[in-house]
């Protein structure tokens, strides 16, 4: 699933600057728990989540997630966007709750990284 | 796989408890050497991951601590050693789902009892040793093939 549809489906803004036309995700994962993102890690993955810290980049980084969805309209400061900009990682935001944008790309065809 | 690696390859990073600034740095460093390495991308991910929850487990209890990799053509090897406060049940904390952590590193996503599991999931070696008011001394083996 690319970018555009992603945020077509959510939508949801593109906070950083990029179109990044190359991304794919594969999978996504929905977890304001940074242990359990890194729990489910596979790669080509989305992180839906409510959190907007930095470290929400850097978990994401590690566990190889490729683009980050934040939920209830939230933005992140400056510091996180441009840590994400930094390790290329694109970042939404959608109007939705946690519980609608993982069901809405669910139902849209895009599985969990857990296959159960 | 052949490596690009030629004897071993060791070093450490100083970690310093409390500083969320730049928590997770020395993991993303360690992934960078081993992308450079030519280490597939899974084993990489494992890695970081095993890596990257030690280093905050040291963040988020500890005054302060020291992680030690070293790498050959067949494995690395992560030593993640802290000044904490030491952990009074191993087998409770290997419980998935078991925390001590405060309510305010709960609410920056931390805390969540799955740090411990997770770096024994990731590793094909993992041990831990730990003295209530000393500290903790983690090792992490994950193979390369």
């Amino acid at each position: 699933m690319t970018l555009k549809e992603i945020a077509e489906i959510l939508n949801a803004a593109l906070i950083t600057d990029s179109e990044y036309p190359d991304i794919n995700i594969q999978n996504a994962c929905s977890a304001d728990m940074m242990s359990a993102v890194l729990y489910y890690h596979t790669p080509n993955s989305l992180l839906i989540t409510g959190l907007t810290q930095p470290h929400v980049i850097r978990t994401a980084e590690i566990a190889g997630i490729k683009t980050i969805v934040f939920v209830l309209n939230k933005k992140p400061d400056d510091s996180t966007i441009e840590l994400a900009r930094q390790k290329n990682i694109p970042l939404l935001s959608t109007p939705c709750c946690m519980y609608t944008a993982s069901g809405r790309l669910y139902q849209a065809g895009l599985p969990g990284c857990l296959n159960k | 796989m052949a490596l690009n690696i030629s004897g071993a390859i060791e070093g450490s990073f100083q970690l310093i408890g409390g500083n969320f600034a730049t928590a997770g740095e020395a993991s993303t460093q360690l992934k960078l050497k081993l992308t450079n390495l030519g280490v597939h991308e899974d084993i990489i991910r494992r890695a970081a991951i095993a890596t990257f929850e030690a280093e905050m487990n040291v963040i988020i209890y500890a005054a302060a601590g020291r992680l030690h990799y070293y790498i050959t053509q067949q494995s690395i090897k992560i030593r993640v050693e802290d000044m904490g406060p030491g952990i009074e049940d191993i087998s409770l904390a290997m419980q998935e789902g078991y925390s001590t952590a405060p309510e305010w590193v709960r609410e920056m996503g931390w805390g969540a009892g799955m740090g411990l599991p997770n770096m024994k999931k990731n590793s094909d070696k993992f041990s831990i040793d730990s003295v209530v008011g000393e500290g903790t001394t983690v090792e992490m083996v994950i193979n390369f093939s």
